[in-house]
């Protein structure tokens, strides 16, 4: 028992040292990417919905295709290469708009193709995006029983 | 001025995930899943309806604004099919996007390779 | 009678082992690294003409052998054992090249103390009398270890200023019981310890007590001064690992501040090439062994080093358990006593 909590507080001794070794990471330049490309990236899909609202879509059809141009953008540029460059600096300005998830879907799908196209690419597509859509689908739908039996 | 209003929501959504994966022991992974329940359960309380209004895509195009429309499609829906509607609205009104995101992944993963980091 | 046998952990050689030969193969990064002109093939592309990273891998630590085989003057049937392991999943690379080259296979998981693990194993088994030439090789890969350990490589994250960059790499040494070449006088086998670190991206943090914990034992087994070595590296505890370690063994009383080094340090340069911390893997201290210290130590300019690789031992499954990183490190003793 004693040596149990020795070793607890050793353990503790250590983590507090290494925390004051670890170098902290620079939060405004961070922050400053992240406001920049990320406000970048919703400004381009403003255009982008304007512009289709222009050509007389609907406000929710405009939306749908504007996210649907969005995932394509993020897919292709994750395709040329470009995408993980700009998540080194942008982070999560890059992460957070639906073109990261469009990122984090084609990344472990391009890299599992050796492994096969069922078991690689279609299994792996969703190893990050897949959490997404589990917890998103699966609150959708629990506020939706929530809003069917408090509104009636 | 929609823009602007883009630029600032949309800028300010990243910098708060920005802030949880520095500060924190969050991954990607984590953060994506927070910011898309976050989104429904701010859209469920009312409080997510009027930043989508001001922000436009700046709302929409983050992950929360995926929450939102997943909320949302569920709240429309059962207004208008019932206890149904909880379970279709929210894929519906966001099929759009996921679709996209399966087909056009399936497609560059198959067209591009990887490349190596220097 | 265990009569090699010195204190708790060591064992000395009677007759110790010459490493006849080395070759080094590391990939483009750290052909740009300032050891460059060591390595003794710089490839221009990681996947050297396959069809993954992993069978590139295998193939790197395939031609390292050769390579060294006949940089030692011998000849593939010459060679007994081979000693070899790396990171990939169930040893991918070390037991796909043990097929090709048909050499009889021990495969190790040390994770990245892989180096010193099959060199002290090479050793003993060579002062045993059970061998009079061995091959002791490992290699890493950082598209492989990405893609095991971490995200897939497009994905655009960004790394933790802790984390370190697996190197592209390996190193193969020929142990032998006699010829020209420096001798592996002692060799300091290190227990698994682990002081709860579970930020798999701080593995230096994680690794650099098992590093200590094998350095003051050596020093208290052998009973030899820190200032015998010219030279006592580390495997790759990077940046922070590095200086924990230093601080840990001058805590026990061994001052090491003037001759102790990393090969995590030495591989890259961090600033210019971005690697944060450091060089990881167990091509790390493979390739910088095998390369930079072995030409400088037949050239006499290092005469006597103390090589410490080290290892954290953790695995996706257990990360994701919320587990602990446990550390481990193998220390051998080089000396330039050639007969």
């Amino acid at each position: 028992m004693k040596k149990q909590i020795t070793k607890i507080s050793k353990e503790k001794e250590y983590k507090k040292y290494v925390n004051k070794k670890v170098p902290k990471p620079s939060y405004l330049k961070n922050s400053l990417w992240a406001f920049f490309v990320g406000g970048a990236i919703c400004t381009i899909a403003q255009f982008i919905t304007n512009t289709l609202k222009d050509f007389g879509l609907n406000k929710t059809d405009a939306n749908t295709v504007t996210v649907i141009i969005m995932v394509f953008l993020g897919a292709f540029l994750t395709g040329l290469g470009i995408y993980d460059k700009l998540g080194k600096k942008a982070g999560a300005g890059s992460i957070v708009p639906i073109s990261g998830f469009a990122n984090s879907i084609v990344a472990p799908a391009m890299e599992f193709k050796r492994e096969g196209y069922v078991l690689g690419v279609g299994a792996k597509m969703f190893s990050l995006a897949g959490p997404v859509l589990v917890y998103g689908f699966g609150s959708s739908v629990i506020i939706g029983l929530l809003y069917y039996f408090f509104t009636r | 001025m929609d823009y602007i209003r883009a630029f600032i929501v949309g800028g300010i959504i990243c910098v708060i995930g920005q802030l949880l994966m520095d500060g924190t022991k969050l991954t990607p992974a984590h953060i994506l899943v927070s910011f898309v329940t976050t989104g429904a359960i701010l859209t469920a309380l009312g409080i997510y309806e009027p930043i989508a209004k001001f922000g436009g895509t700046g709302a929409t195009i983050p992950l929360t604004g995926f929450g939102y429309s997943l909320a949302k499609g569920a709240m429309d829906s059962v207004k208008k099919a019932g206890l149904i509607g909880a379970f279709t609205g929210g894929i519906q009104s966001t099929a759009g996007g996921v679709a996209a995101a399966v087909v056009f992944g399936y497609i560059m993963a198959v067209i591009f390779n990887p490349k190596s980091k220097k | 009678m265990a009569v090699k046998k010195i204190g708790t952990q060591t064992v000395k050689f009677d007759s110790p082992p010459v490493i006849t030969g080395t070759s080094s193969i590391v990939g483009p990064k750290e052909g740009e690294g300032p050891l460059s002109s060591y390595f003794d093939v710089i490839l221009k592309d990681d996947l050297f003409g396959e069809k993954s990273w992993e069978l590139a891998e295998s193939k790197m630590l395939r031609e390292a052998v050769k390579s060294a085989v006949e940089k030692s003057g011998k000849k593939l049937s010459d060679i007994e054992y081979m000693f070899s392991g790396d990171l990939l999943n169930q040893l991918m690379s070390a037991s796909f090249a043990a097929r090709d080259l048909g050499i009889p296979f021990y495969g190790l998981y040390g994770a990245c103390s892989t180096m010193t693990e099959s060199l002290s194993l090479g050793a003993m088994t060579v002062d045993g009398g059970y061998a009079d030439n061995l091959v002791a090789v490992t290699s890493s890969h950082f598209s492989s270890a990405e893609r095991q350990f971490r995200f897939p490589l497009e994905h655009g994250n960004q790394r933790k200023l802790t984390a370190q960059w697996t190197v592209t790499g390996a190193g193969a040494a020929i142990v032998s019981s006699s010829g020209y070449g420096p001798r592996i006088d002692y060799v300091t086998t290190g227990k698994v310890v682990d002081l709860g670190i579970k930020d798999a991206n701080n593995m230096g943090a994680a690794m650099a007590p098992a590093a200590a914990d094998t350095i003051v034992k050596h020093f208290e087994d052998t009973g030899l001064p820190t200032s015998y070595y010219d030279l006592i590296i580390t495997g790759d505890l990077g940046k922070i690992g590095k200086e924990i370690a230093e601080e840990l063994v001058l805590d026990k009383g061994y001052d090491i501040l003037k001759n102790y080094n990393d090969c995590g340090l030495l591989i890259f340069d961090n600033k210019a090439q971005d690697t944060h911390a450091g060089g990881s893997g167990c091509g790390c201290s493979a390739s910088v062994f095998c390369g930079y210290i072995y030409k400088e130590m037949m050239k006499n300019n290092i005469n006597s080093v103390l090589l410490i690789s080290t290892g954290a031992l953790l695995s996706v499954t257990s990360t994701q358990q919320k587990q602990s990183i446990p550390g481990i490190a193998h220390a051998v003793s080089i000396t330039n006593n050639r007969c």
